[in-house]
């Protein structure tokens, strides 16, 4: 069920469309051929926002199984093979197993969805994915009653992934959702950039997008998902408990150890740009603020 | 003529004043590319590193001086001074893009000093830096005399938290920094041998 994700606005709050159509979303919408007619459009004028160059966002990379700087995936990444592809579903779903990448594809429903992307290193930019909400995938495996968690792991293969000769993390890397946060109609398994096939630095060919959690818990190249009913470890969090916590959802009041999150640098703004100030829920708040109602977001952070 | 000495003789022929223009190029270079896109779509946080990673070599190559002339014989003690000046340069640019382009506002500078522990250990390391690069002119030399080798030895504690400072910003277990840490720990190994030898000698 696609296109579950509505704005709070009706259409007297509309903007009309050459006031916020710019060149670049023009581009973009004709690029999936969808246009800027649908809910899409929407979202962009309610939340003005303009997306980064494809440039930048292919250009400027934390995929550490291809290098640590922030350049290393889009040189090193090519060498990914992304075809054959299949992701491993289990754990408790009714029909556990391999799913091949082009029958997910088949039965999936891709739409265009402009986020903002904030990582934990107090950067953001702006992103056209292209993909389909992960719910819809879950559904199709079947979840079980006694779910709790959803576990992802991106690939390992380390002839193919330079970065990965040296443990910066314990590979493979691995990520975990709440049940509930998976099946939030905002979380997308993206397929795609500006309507082109996701470049392998950016984690083809396919990914978790969660756009109130910073970056890091968007997992990249996915080859395996498992409902659990328990927590599962998370990457960043068994590297270091104390600054990564399961939950990383975008909270600029709780301060980092390494960052403050209280303000970002917008990727592409130039040498002398302005900090942003962070939004809460990276500015999901109306949207997934309930899912964490009454949980102290300082001590699960 | 060995290559030992015409190291040191071309030495000889080369002003300090050279190697530092040499070597203050790359800071308007950086800067440039940080304007013009080339440093990548977040020119900020590359220029910071950039400066800070050169101060760092710059600490380094300073210690090279003394082992250099005890075990080869190659005199570069008069550039010793310079390459000092150039890493307290580099490292105030570091500072300065930090605290001017990235953080940018005095409140959260402040913060970030009080809060994070490897900007309090770089800091740290930028104010030993400072009396030495006051005092690294002729005139100091005289007036402190014998103290002024004592003041000098602050550049190991310096250079030790520049070290860590670098291993502690990276995320995860990175390579590069580790790299530094041991080429470091390495120089000032070289230092505690001679000291230790020196004190057995009477003996």
């Amino acid at each position: 069920m696609a296109h579950r994700w509505t704005n709070t606005l009706n259409h007297q709050d509309i903007t009309p469309e050459a006031a916020f159509l710019n060149r670049r979303q023009v581009m973009a919408g004709l690029g999936v051929g969808l246009g800027l007619a649908g809910l899409g459009g929407v979202a962009q004028a309610q939340n003005a926002l303009e997306p980064n160059s494809y440039e930048d966002i292919t250009s400027y990379n934390n995929y550490y199984e291809f290098g640590t700087g922030k350049d290393d995936p889009a040189r090193n990444a090519h060498t990914l093979t992304t075809s054959p592809w299949t992701v491993q579903i289990d754990g408790l779903v009714d029909q556990p197993g391999e799913y091949a990448f082009a029958d997910i594809m088949d039965a999936m429903t891709i739409e265009e969805r402009i986020y903002r992307f904030r990582c934990v290193e107090a950067w953001s930019m702006v992103i056209p994915w292209n993909g389909f909400e992960l719910a819809d995938l879950l559904n199709m495996a079947g979840v079980q009653s006694g779910a709790k968690y959803v576990a992802f792991e991106t690939v390992l293969r380390p002839d193919e992934m330079p970065g990965v000769r040296f443990p910066v993390l314990d590979w493979p890397y691995v990520e975990g959702l709440r049940l509930d946060e998976a099946m939030h109609p905002l979380t997308i398994m993206a397929t795609g950039i500006y309507g082109k096939d996701i470049p392998n630095q950016n984690g083809a060919p396919l990914r978790l997008v969660v756009p109130w959690k910073y970056g890091f818990k968007s997992i990249k190249s996915v080859v395996r998902i498992t409902l659990t009913e328990d927590e599962p470890p998370t990457s960043w969090n068994k590297a270091n408990a104390r600054e990564y916590g399961f939950y990383s959802n975008v909270n600029p009041e709780v301060s980092h150890p390494r960052w403050s999150q209280s303000s970002e640098r917008v990727i592409g703004s130039g040498l002398f740009a302005k900090r942003q100030p962070t939004l809460m829920f990276n500015g999901y708040e109306d949207e997934v603020a309930s899912l964490y109602e009454g949980m102290d977001l300082k001590a699960n952070f | 003529m060995s290559i030992v000495e015409r190291i040191n003789t071309t030495a000889r022929r080369i002003p300090t004043w050279a190697v530092y223009i040499l070597y203050i190029l790359p800071a308007p270079y950086f800067f440039y590319l940080a304007l013009t896109g080339g440093l990548g779509p977040d020119p900020v946080k590359p220029l910071e590193h950039e400066y800070g990673e050169i101060a760092l070599q710059l600490l380094i190559i300073g210690l090279c001086v003394t082992p250099l002339r005890r075990f080869f014989g190659i005199n570069l003690v008069k550039f010793r001074r310079t390459f000092g000046m150039l890493a307290f340069t580099y490292v105030t640019l570091h500072l300065l893009v930090w605290a001017f382009l990235d953080v940018q506002t005095l409140d959260r500078v402040i913060a970030d000093i009080i809060k994070r522990p490897y900007i309090t250990i770089g800091m740290a390391g930028f104010l030993l830096l400072l009396p030495l690069a006051i005092t690294s002119n002729n005139w100091s030399v005289r007036k402190l005399g014998p103290k002024w080798r004592q003041l000098h030895k602050l550049t190991y504690a310096a250079v030790i938290l520049g070290g860590v400072h670098y291993i502690w910003l990276v995320k995860g277990i990175q390579l590069e920094p580790l790299i530094y840490m041991a080429v470091i720990l390495g120089l000032l190994a070289l230092r505690l041998r001679k000291s230790r030898s020196r004190v057995r000698l009477p003996g």
